[in-house]
């Protein structure tokens, strides 16, 4: 079979990007290999470690199991996108600084993305609801317990 | 994975069409396909992609019944609080299934057309012989570890486990599954390996399921979803539960409705359970008697042995979290 490739608009993190994407493309590699953005990270690339967590249209999904194809006409957002225009860290992204919640950063921006949603869909009422939700996020270096600690600051903090 | 190419579906009728050719596959949150088309496992030249056709998402709850949209995502489903007070053990099943981004992709008719974990089936480059893959190249699980394959349902051919959760509750609750005009029993959707192991559910080239239907009973609104796993969360049932259960005045057994996952290759409806009980008081000892009969028929392997033990334990469970809220 031929690779077929189609010209495809996403829109990302608020602004549309152009590329040629295969119809076996998927999100995750368009944006780190296609757009260099690199933020998303791929972990298993299996949908099991949860790495590659960004957002469509506002709900975190795993990026290694979407197909860009499937993203075209719904907003993604990635790690990138998440700071406001000033600069300014969003303020899953300050508590996990100041809970020191990473040691080597890997599963960070899924981590992060996650716990942004997490705390939007209402599931991050206590410690043991967090860590239900963000169960979907692996840590090969074991932060958990931090990022338990973030992910309730910062849901305290937008509260 | 190999290259293939994306059409999005113009409607219900050309899907159909399009799915009928057989390198074609239908994509749905693609949380099963996709991971598979990177294992190789499955191999499509053309992906349909059903999930912008209109008006199959929707959740209805109404007096009759629940009707779940093939479309819905797993999510929906699992927070609706209609479906958490009529069909408790649908949206617990649904809860405790993958994790929150995967409940977000995945849909209900996907969800019960995902294939089985067993490690060898996964991986055709280290493990050719799979029968379930490629009927009549034999079984490398037979040689190798079968901790979590399955005792009940198995043949000779495939000893493979069914490894979701949803359709565990939908076998106990009697659900319908609708192929457009077509319905079949949730009990007779799952096919047992017998010597056919790559046959795995009841469902024609090309047939698409639209929906799924559950009854309203006092059975289904007394219900619940136990699942034990080897670790905390976000991992498949070494075994679980879907039970639901209405007493009469007399406080004995008028219904029971009793499933198990995990065990079985197939989601296994456990009807000498439910016999045993029915029409009796649910002293403990009765329970714990009728519970034994959960693994009946199973053909363990020195792995797998515990299960035997486990299963009634946790049916036993199930029965009498179900007692003790309906004598609250
Ligand atoms: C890491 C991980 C952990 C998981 N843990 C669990 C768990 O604990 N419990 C559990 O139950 N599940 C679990 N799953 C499985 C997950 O629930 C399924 O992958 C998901 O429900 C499949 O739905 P989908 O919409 O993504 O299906 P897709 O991948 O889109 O489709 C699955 C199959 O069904 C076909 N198909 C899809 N929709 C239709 C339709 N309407 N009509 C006809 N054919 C159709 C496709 O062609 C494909 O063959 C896990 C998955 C992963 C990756
Ligand atoms: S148990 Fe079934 S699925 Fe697993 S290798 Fe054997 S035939 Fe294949
Ligand atoms: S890279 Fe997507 S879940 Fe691991
Ligand atoms: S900080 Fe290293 S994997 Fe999480």
């Amino acid at each position: 079979m031929p690779s077929v490739t189609t010209l495809l608009t996403l829109s990302i993190n608020g602004q549309d990007h152009v590329f040629e994407a295969e119809g076996r493309t998927t999100l995750l590699d368009a944006l780190r290999e296609q757009l260099h953005l690199t933020g998303t990270k791929k972990g298993c690339d299996q949908g099991q470690c949860g790495a590659c967590t960004v957002h469509l249209d506002g709900e975190r999904v795993l990026s290694c199991l979407t197909l860009a194809c499937q993203a075209e006409g719904r907003a993604v957002t990635t790690i990138e996108g998440l700071a406001g225009p000033d600069g300014a860290l969003h303020a899953v992204q300050t508590a996990f600084l100041e809970e020191d919640a990473f040691q080597c950063g890997f599963c960070t921006p899924g981590q992060i993305m996650s716990a942004v949603a997490c705390i939007r869909e209402g599931h991050a009422g206590s410690e043991a609801e967090i860590r239900e939700y963000m169960a979907g996020n692996l840590c090969r270096c074991g932060a958990y317990p931090h990022i338990v600690a973030a992910v309730r600051r910062a849901a305290e903090g937008l509260a | 994975m190999k290259a293939f190419s994306y059409h999005r579906a113009s409607g219900l009728e050309a899907a159909r069409q399009q799915a009928a050719t057989t390198d074609a596959a239908i994509l749905a949150g693609g949380t099963t396909l996709l991971d598979l088309a990177k294992c190789e496992v499955a191999r499509p030249e053309q992906v349909i992609d059903i999930t912008r056709l209109p008006g199959l998402d929707e959740i209805t709850v109404d007096a009759q019944g629940l009707r779940l949209g093939a479309l819905a995502r797993m999510a929906r489903v699992a927070e609706d609080a209609a479906v958490r007070t009529a069909f408790p053990a649908v949206a617990q099943a649904l809860s405790l299934s993958a994790s929150a981004q995967i409940r977000n992709m995945a849909t209900i008719g996907g969800n019960l057309l995902q294939r089985t974990r067993c490690a060898y089936f996964r991986d055709p480059a280290s493990f050719p012989a799979c029968n379930r893959r490629t009927p009549g190249s034999g079984c490398a699980a037979l040689d190798g570890i079968t901790t979590n394959h399955a005792l009940l349902g198995t043949s000779e051919a495939c000893i493979a486990t069914y490894p979701g959760d949803l359709a565990v509750a939908l076998v106990a609750l009697d659900a319908i599954i609708h192929l457009g005009e077509r319905q079949v029993a949730a009990t007779d959707f799952f096919l047992l390996p017998g010597t056919t192991p790559e046959r795995e559910f009841a469902l024609a080239p090309g047939e698409i399921i639209t929906a799924v239907t559950l009854p309203a009973s006092r059975a289904a609104r007394r219900s619940t979803y136990l699942k034990l796993r080897d670790r905390a969360s976000y991992e498949f049932a070494t075994v679980s539960v879907a039970a639901g259960l209405e007493l009469d005045a007399e406080c004995r057994v008028a219904t029971l409705r009793v499933a198990l996952g995990g065990v079985a290759t197939i989601p296994w409806r456990a009807r000498a359970v439910e016999a045993a009980l029915t029409g009796r008081e649910p002293t403990p000892e009765a329970v714990r008697e009728a519970c034994l009969l959960a693994m009946q028929g199973a053909t363990p392997r020195p792995d797998n042995r515990h299960k035997l033990e486990l299963a009634p334990r946790l049916v036993a469970r199930a029965i009498e979290t179900l007692l003790w809220e309906e004598r609250a």
